[in-house]
């Protein structure tokens, strides 16, 4: 069982450091969001590292979900999910390799690249190690819920807008304790333990729950 | 009926071997031994799949044992295609059913067959040895019938090449390869011949005839004929409007 996940989720890491593109459009369409930011709302330092991680949270979930839309659209045109799904692999742990290469390739990029975002923000010193500990520790569950919206929206035209519909409300708990944790650290009261606790249970359980919801969908459009 | 008494024994003996194998004291089988069990039987039982309201397979039955080979025909729309993917498990049937007999767990058909679909499931950035090796070692833990594979059916001189490159023949003939590198009992080939030139086409019905003899099954829907003797036809009915 562990070799044809483990070959699988290689196989996917391999594809999307080859092709490329992937990648480097989230971490562009990241670095892009977060610049824009300080000139839309102006030169006021204080503001801009209270709201930085905020920001750098919500740049994040959206830069994630460009590529998300790909988990699954690539192996379904190509047949390869089919051929995939009459292998010795649950569904559910295909749904899950897929969600974890995607982790591996977009959000965990992602979360690498959000300290040096934090500069042009503003982003006080104090609030780096909070910053990278509660974005490693939230974005397994941003890839795996992401895998349940690309999953139901697999065949449809211009599917990715409606798993940003789908799937951005999903993410709210990620948002509020990832961001809660880190505004503990910088502006207390208030500590960053249970925040950061209740962050990792949601990413937990979206680790283990998303695959079955996922190979559920998957099932569906295989009929 | 000494056929019959051989077979009873053999399920007895692979009956025992597996209550050994659960104590742990017997070997794990090979994957080729446990798949190619010539007990081995595929049963549709009145099945009866609708597409759009339609019903395509009306209350069809069928029983194909090891070393046997179907070959459905029939116009299109008759059938073929959603025949196949029904017996794969891909379609839910709305009545009937598709089982094994002569297997142990999963009594599913899917892990138990290849299916090649009208698709080849081929990534274009990888190399083609990469492809075939990705599936050699997806569905069966083992890439080493790799070369054989792919010199079989023409790819070793150019299995270093992307596969972006490839002709919608190269492109099927390496999908076509999937079935050599890892062994499952029963295939199920969905017009295989589909752009093939008539070199591969005479390959491929080598290969399935050799996988017939020994002991696998297969079911072909295609319109240009095989040319395998030991397949039974199968004509499927026109489309009822």
């Amino acid at each position: 069982m562990m070799q044809p996940f483990l070959e699988l989720l290689t196989r996917d890491v391999r594809l999307a450091l080859r092709e490329g593109g992937a990648i480097g459009t989230a971490l562009g369409f990241y670095l892009i969001v977060v610049a824009i930011m300080p000139l839309g709302l102006g030169p006021d330092l204080k503001l801009l590292s209270r709201i930085a991680p905020g920001i750098l949270w919500v740049a994040l979930l959206l830069s994630a979900l460009l590529s998300a839309d790909r988990i699954f659209h690539a192996d379904h045109e190509d047949g390869t999910l089919e051929a995939l799904s009459l292998g010795p692999l649950p569904l559910e742990l295909i749904a899950a390799a897929k969600a974890l290469a995607h982790w591996l390739t977009t959000a965990l990029p992602l979360a690498l690249m959000a300290p040096l975002l934090g500069l042009m923000l503003n982003l006080e010193i104090a609030a780096y190690p909070p910053l990278v500990v509660t974005m490693l520790v939230g974005t397994p569950a941003v890839s795996f819920v992401s895998s349940i919206g690309a999953a139901l929206t697999l065949g449809l035209r211009r599917g990715g807008l409606l798993l940003s519909l789908l799937v951005l409300p999903l993410f709210i708990p990620v948002l509020v304790f990832g961001v809660g944790a880190i505004s503990a650290i910088v502006a207390g009261p208030g500590g960053f333990s249970s925040p950061l606790a209740i962050l990792a249970a949601f990413s937990v359980a979206s680790v283990v729950l998303a695959p079955l919801a996922t190979a559920a969908a998957l099932r569906i459009h295989l009929q | 009926m000494n056929l019959a008494l051989v077979s009873v024994g053999f399920v007895l003996y692979s009956k025992q071997l597996s209550a050994l194998r659960d104590q742990n004291i017997a070997p794990h089988p090979s994957p080729q031994s446990q798949h190619l069990r010539p007990t081995m039987q595929l049963i549709v039982d009145e099945l009866v799949v609708r597409r759009g309201g339609r019903e395509v397979i009306d209350g069809l039955s069928l029983r194909l044992s090891g070393g046997e080979g179907l070959l459905l025909i029939g116009p299109n729309g008759a059938g073929k295609t959603t025949l196949i993917r029904a017996i794969a498990g891909l379609l839910r049937p709305d009545l009937g059913s598709v089982r094994l007999e002569g297997v142990e767990e999963p009594e599913d058909v899917g892990p138990h067959c290849h299916l090649i679909g009208h698709q080849n499931g081929i990534k274009s950035t990888l190399t083609v040895a990469e492809n075939l090796r990705f599936w050699a070692r997806f569905l069966g833990n083992d890439a080493s019938g790799l070369a054989a594979a792919l010199e079989r059916l023409g790819l070793d001189d150019i299995d270093d090449l992307p596969a972006a490159y490839l002709s919608a023949g190269l492109k099927r003939r390496l999908g076509l390869a999937r079935l050599l590198v890892a062994e499952r009992p029963i295939w199920l080939l969905d017009e295989p011949t589909v752009s093939l030139d008539a070199a591969s086409t005479k390959v491929l019905a080598e290969i399935v005839a050799e996988h017939i003899a020994s002991g696998g099954m297969a079911i072909a829907a295609t319109h240009i004929p095989l040319g395998i003797e030991s397949m039974r036809e199968l004509k499927l009915g026109p489309v009822v409007t």
